[in-house]
């Protein structure tokens, strides 16, 4: 079967006074129809980056070398026209910040309608009418009232659900989610969560799940990446990855996610030192000055990828 | 409109001057419109019998007449008429012109903005009078010569102002999430973008025709705009100039006819941009 999305060794780097900016360096993964793989990282590990390029959003000055295939065409250097047949509609992503992603002089029936214009060739009147389906979906409250409104008329929650609206309009077969609850609160979180899981249930729609928060990621996830400094550091079944992290990055990463049993701690436990800066030569492995593995191989040589081709991880003293 | 249309109109209503300055501007349009039909003399006809008359309501000639007889009311209405087309057509092709070049110098960017931007500047720098002096020795005087030219350098600061809007606009997370819905570039500056600098548009809008109504009888006034035997208010003025010391109001009547309305039309312009100028809607 062809996997949805397939990334090939791609690096993304940004033309920059002090030198270049390396934002992702070899990263490759694999997405097969229907699957939810989530991805975590700290901010600036790449993840945005990595699905940006496949959407073709990256800024002007970003340089893209690789591979990014969709269901088998190849995406990255693909001409205006034939990004535009794909993006909105088999190939969707919603944003972090639903508060500014619609057009602020735009009704939401009209803004939604639009994509179904674009993409279906429906008329204004079946794509509006389409679009209230949508919203009721998508548990909108008084879809019909939602469509004749403004964004400045929602709340971020209810812009949330018609940005996920939108981008399910055309039955996509992979919806991008960038930290699609970062900016909501916690029982929203848990409403966009569940409206995402069966909008996967109904479509079998493919799901990336972008986000830096592994208890969101938990609870959905099929497949698990951690990014760490624009590489992919360890890919894994999610239930296996979260019992047995095998790089330390990992391990540490779940060691500070706070728990609601057990004693009560004295200080949240964090993660010591700071991510490489950006355009810091990587030679060796990125991890290794806040690794508590470390040993001198990790200074100077970069880990390879080892092990299966969906149970991976890059690291020379794993985890077992 | 949107609420937002509705705020707007209920601050323009408050502002003290603009509601005034607007009903004046209706009254001199609808007068230089009807003008012809209330009044019994036309432009051209030669009155012998009331050379350089002065006004008076008991005679036919209610603002006077010209040293060659002519009514000085009529005539001033088709000054005013030539005025004021002048100011809405350059207006239009500012806006239309305008918008398009800047919305697209503005949302395409790169070499492509820099290019149409340094257009712009050539352009910018041509002295005006001289451009449409070479206009008229070349393509000869016409009363349509005069409204391409004018329209052409007319749409530059529009196109300025647009293109710097849009800029701030691209950056928008809405129109990354309008690409990544697949929209088209046309589609996106059609759209997306230039509604959303509409504001600042109509202002500057406003503001230009008064400003293209003064270039005109600038021009006119120098002899390059409107030629014997048309008027425009610009004409007027200078044949009233000649005539100041015998026949002032030759002078005054036209100059406080384009005087109101240059005065009425900025005030306008000013109120609807205080009335349009919100920090976030």
């Amino acid at each position: 079967m062809v996997p949805t999305l397939s990334v090939d060794e791609l690096n993304i780097r940004f033309a920059h006074r002090t030198g270049m900016l390396e934002a992702v360096a070899g990263a490759s993964l694999h997405i097969e129809p229907g699957e939810c793989v989530g991805i975590v990282g700290e901010s600036g590990s790449g993840k945005t980056q990595l699905f940006l390029a496949a959407m073709g959003l990256l800024a002007g000055q970003a340089q893209v070398s690789g591979s990014i295939r969709f269901a088998g065409n190849e995406l990255l250097g693909a001409a205006a026209a034939a990004l535009n047949r794909v993006r909105g509609s088999k190939l969707t992503m919603i944003f972090q910040d639903p508060m500014t992603s619609l057009t602020p002089h735009l009704k939401i029936g009209t803004q939604l309608a639009e994509v179904l214009v674009c993409h279906s060739g429906l008329s204004w009147t079946e794509a509006r009418s389409a679009a209230g389906r949508m919203l009721e979906r998508v548990r909108m409250p008084d879809p019909e009232r939602r469509l004749k409104q403004y964004p400045y008329e929602l709340s971020g929650g209810m812009r949330q659900r018609v940005m996920l609206a939108m981008s399910l309009l055309c039955k996509p077969d992979l919806l991008i989610a960038d930290e699609p609850t970062t900016a909501l609160d916690v029982t929203l979180q848990a409403q966009i969560m569940e409206l995402l899981r069966d909008a996967r249930r109904e479509t079998g729609m493919a799901l990336a799940l972008i986000s830096h928060d592994l208890a969101v990621i938990a609870g959905l996830a099929d497949r698990i990446l951690v990014m760490y400094a624009g590489r992919i550091v360890e890919n894994g079944a999610a239930g296996e990855l979260l019992r047995r992290p095998r790089h330390p990055y990992t391990a540490e990463l779940l060691k500070c996610v706070p728990s609601l049993s057990g004693p009560r701690l004295v200080r949240m436990p964090t993660l010591a030192g700071q991510p490489p800066q950006p355009g810091e030569a990587l030679q060796a492995c990125a991890f290794a000055p806040r690794c508590p593995r470390a040993a001198d191989r990790c200074r100077v040589e970069a880990p390879a990828l080892a092990g299966a081709a969906n149970a991976y991880v890059a690291c020379h003293f794993p985890l077992s | 409109m949107s609420v937002f249309g509705d705020d707007a109109i209920r601050r323009l209503r408050a502002s003290p001057a603009a509601v005034p300055a607007l009903l004046i501007i209706a009254a001199v349009v609808i007068i230089a419109l009807l003008g012809p039909w209330i009044n019994p003399n036309n432009t051209q006809t030669l009155d012998w019998l009331h050379v350089a008359a002065r006004p008076t309501l008991q005679s036919a000639h209610w603002f006077g007449t010209d040293r060659l007889g002519r009514d000085l009311y009529a005539r001033t209405l088709a000054g005013a008429r030539v005025s004021i087309a002048i100011g809405l057509v350059a207006s239009m092709i500012s806006i239309v012109v305008g918008v398009s070049y800047g919305a697209i110098a503005g949302y395409i960017g790169g070499r492509t903005d820099h290019l149409m931007m340094r257009i712009i500047e050539i352009l910018s720098g041509l002295p005006l009078i001289f451009f449409v002096i070479f206009l008229t020795v070349i393509f000869g005087r016409s009363e349509s010569l005069l409204f391409i030219s004018i329209g052409a350098v007319g749409w530059l600061t529009m196109a300025r102002i647009v293109r710097g809007q849009t800029l701030s606009i691209r950056q928008q997370e809405f129109i990354t999430a309008a690409v990544a819905a697949g929209a088209g570039t046309g589609r996106i500056i059609a759209k997306h973008v230039i509604p959303n600098v509409i504001g600042p548009v109509i202002v500057y809008a406003t503001l230009t025709v008064p400003q293209i109504i003064l270039f005109e009888s600038f021009l006119s006034f120098l002899g390059l705009g409107i030629q014997e035997p048309g008027a425009s208010l610009g004409t007027l003025i200078a044949e009233g100039v000649g005539e100041m010391e015998a026949a002032p109001w030759m002078l005054l009547v036209p100059g406080s006819f384009l005087a109101v309305l240059l005065l009425c039309l900025n005030i306008f312009g000013d109120g609807l941009r205080d009335a349009l100028d919100v920090k976030e809607a």
